[in-house]
């Protein structure tokens, strides 16, 4: 099957993006990653301890076929986020980015009007914007139109594993996209990831869902079919669901073209 | 541009997957919440034929939840008949000896003062031949800045414009564009538009981009049912509406599918002919397939088919129109564009809707909330 | 002259570039960044760029997240 996802005019054959956080050690990340298929991976920054010396989680993930996003986790308005993204684009090699802009502690909501307006700066600045967002279809409009290469709206508040709670948004954007969606946050089961994809979603990025099962390796596989079975699906054109179709005797509505 | 998309939809292909649409992609099709063009070529293929009472009570249910129960009124005016292209299919065509008629200012307003006595009307379509030397942005202009006193919402059915010239006009009030494709059969179109600025496909099928640019609120697009296979025509309408709710979303959009009658002189006779049924089926299945768009249907249409189908999806009429400048007030005997099939009054079209349990608005928009046109007008 | 580098105090020979702090600091080749004062110093400005008392000194490297 040749569906290959484009973004910023690079192709990949996995639709499955993988957040590195939360792996119980960067062995287990490395196993979970390769048994996933992903070719784009999330990381994060940190500011060194100097006095630390801890494995390099960089070598872990930094594999040919794979694109890393760096993220802007931990910044809280768009010039820290700008900041962020010239420091990962030193340190990585790559003008690949996932901004993610939460100032919110609580649910680490994304704030929309700075991530609109990082969004405007970095694509100024060159950088493969891929922003995370909320599932609002206008806000996924303005940051298309401001250049994203993909809007990333999350079907439930990070790390929470409860699906695709915001079902009717997402499909809402899907429909009127013309950037890949990518459905990010919140995806606890390889079951939303397949819906997720049963309703037209470009890809899906999972991370907690992974990283905490008793057994991140098996997951990843699991992830891995559940994206290609939900794509599959949404290729071959999904059955008819709910309406009644039984054919009706009288024609109330139409009879009078029978005249 | 509209253009570089439609170039690579084939025409005979889309055909095609009409045509061997099956059952079960008809149903497939009203399963689905949100369809995509795929599901509205199985909606208006021969194989939803039978679906076609389900179909109504899916568009009359999606109609009512966004439109509730009413219907928006409008009125045309044609403010003149010159014109230099040639369609072969319309009465006003260059080579026509007929007589030419310009409004002049007093004339103009004449007339919109006459429209204001058949009923409330507030949504006024303003419409004229292609002329752009005798009858062209400048005339456009005078007759808004006129219609301001006696309308609150202006649409214009004119020429394809330059964004520029969109632009402008809106600054005189201007809110809608409505611009018939008339075909999407690209090869075909010289055929039918063999003069004058409108026989450039690619300046009339990109002329809803530069709407759109313009800041334009509501652009109207159209087919002609009676040139090509209104099938495949329509189904490339699909594409165009989706291609600009995507990329201008900030935009309404309406759809008209007047069919062409038979010529009463002898001129132009239809390629092909849509039936009563199949004008329900398309309306329904346009309905389906955007549950927002704006869908228009003129006086073309005869009485009982608008009684009818206002109920069911249709969400904007015109009433007591006359096609012909100057034809309500100053010129009264002039000729028609196209003929009229529903000539009732104002008031009964009115009677009919409420019958039915729907509301006739005439007025939707006040210019007041402008503020947009205002201060660009300053 | 001291310096501040990620919060902590660190002390460093008078008109030190930026290339002697990463020494001293054993950076790796690869995968990290350096800001000065909150303007990212790229890795081939880092000989030329001379520190003064009292900079602010942010070095980031990957860290594991989504
Ligand atoms: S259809 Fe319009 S452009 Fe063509 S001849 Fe008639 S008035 Fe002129």
């Amino acid at each position: 099957m040749d569906d290959k996802l484009v973004i910023a005019g690079k192709e990949f054959s996995s639709r499955l993006f993988l957040g590195t956080g939360k792996f119980s050690s960067n062995e287990v990340m490395a196993k979970a990653i390769e048994a996933s298929g992903t070719e784009m991976v999330t990381l994060a920054m940190k500011r060194i301890k100097l006095s630390d010396s801890s494995d390099d989680m960089l070598q872990h993930i930094a594999k040919p076929n794979i694109q890393l996003l760096p993220n802007t986790s931990g910044v809280r308005n768009a010039e820290e986020a700008v900041f962020a993204a010239k420091m990962a684009r030193e340190a990585f090699g790559t003008n690949w980015l996932k901004l993610e802009i939460h100032p919110d502690p609580r649910y680490l909501l994304p704030d929309p009007v700075e991530t609109l307006k990082a969004t405007e700066q970095l694509v100024k600045d060159g950088f493969v914007v891929l922003p995370y967002c909320q599932a609002d279809p206008v806000l996924c409009k303005r940051l298309a139109e401001a250049g994203a290469a993909t809007v990333m709206p999350l079907a439930a508040p990070i790390g929470t594993n409860r699906g695709l709670v915001t079902l009717d948004f997402l499909q809402a954007i899907i429909e009127e996209a013309t950037v890949p969606v990518v459905v990010d946050a919140g995806i606890g089961a390889p079951s939303d990831a397949a819906k997720a994809f049963e309703i037209g979603a470009s890809a899906v990025l999972v991370n907690t869902a992974i990283s905490v099962a008793a057994n991140p390796v098996e997951m990843a596989v699991a992830f891995k079919e559940a994206s290609v079975a939900g794509r599959r699906a949404y290729l071959a054109g999904l059955g008819a669901q709910s309406a009644d179709f039984s054919a009706q005797a009288s024609s109330p509505l139409t009879s009078f073209l029978n005249d | 541009m509209f253009s570089d998309v439609i170039r690579k939809i084939d025409w005979e292909e889309t055909t095609e997957r009409i045509m061997s649409m099956t059952d079960a992609d008809v149903r497939r099709a009203l399963g689905k919440s949100r369809c995509d063009v795929d599901d509205f070529m199985a909606m208006i293929s021969p194989a939803a034929a039978p679906y076609l009472e389900q179909m109504a009570a899916l568009s009359q249910k999606y109609t009512r939840e966004r439109f509730g129960k009413t219907i928006n009124m409008f009125i045309p005016i044609y403010i003149t008949n010159s014109c230099s292209n040639s369609c072969v299919y319309c009465g006003f065509h260059v080579e026509n000896k007929i007589k030419r008629i310009i409004l002049k200012e007093d004339e103009i307003v004449r007339e919109y003062q006459a429209i204001k006595q058949l009923g409330p009307f507030d949504n006024l379509l303003i419409v004229t031949g292609e002329n752009p030397a005798m009858a062209g942005v400048p005339y456009l202009a005078k007759a808004l800045d006129l219609a301001k006193p006696y309308f609150n919402n202006l649409q214009i059915e004119v020429m394809p414009l330059k964004s520029e010239e969109y632009a402008e006009l809106r600054k005189h009030g201007m809110n809608g564009v409505i611009c018939f494709q008339e075909t999407y059969h690209e090869a075909n179109y010289k055929k039918y538009h063999p003069r004058g600025q409108k026989s450039i496909f690619e300046w009339r099928v990109n002329g809803f981009d530069r709407m759109a640019q313009a800041g334009v609120h509501k652009i109207g697009m159209g087919v002609l049912i009676g040139l090509e296979d209104w099938r495949t025509d329509i189904t490339m309408m699909a594409y165009h509406l989706r291609y600009l709710e995507k990329n201008y979303w900030r935009t309404q959009y309406s759809v008209n599918f007047p069919r062409m009658r038979p010529s009463e002189n002898g001129g132009f006779q239809p390629n092909v002919v849509m039936s009563d049924k199949e004008l329900a089926q398309v309306t329904f299945a346009m309905r389906i397939f955007d549950h927002d768009v704006d869908i228009s249907y003129s006086t073309r249409e005869p009485e009982f088919i608008r009684n009818n189908m206002a109920a069911l999806g249709v969400t904007t009429m015109s009433a007591e129109s006359k096609t012909d400048p100057g034809g309500y007030a100053c010129y009264p005997q002039s000729l028609e564009q196209f003929h009229i099939n529903d000539d009732r009054k104002t008031a009964d079209v009115v009677a009919a809707l409420r019958a039915r349990g729907l509301e006739p608005v005439f007025k939707n928009w006040d210019s007041s909330f402008d503020h947009e046109e205002m201060l660009l007008a300053k | 002259m001291n310096i501040v580098v990620n919060g902590e105090k660190v002390e460093v020979p008078g008109g030190a570039s930026v290339k002697l702090l990463a020494d001293m600091q054993n950076l790796p080749d690869k995968g990290v960044a350096v800001a000065v004062n909150n303007d990212m110093v790229p890795r081939t400005e880092w000989e030329n760029r001379l520190l003064n008392e009292g900079d602010d000194v942010i070095i980031i490297r990957a860290v594991c997240g989504g």
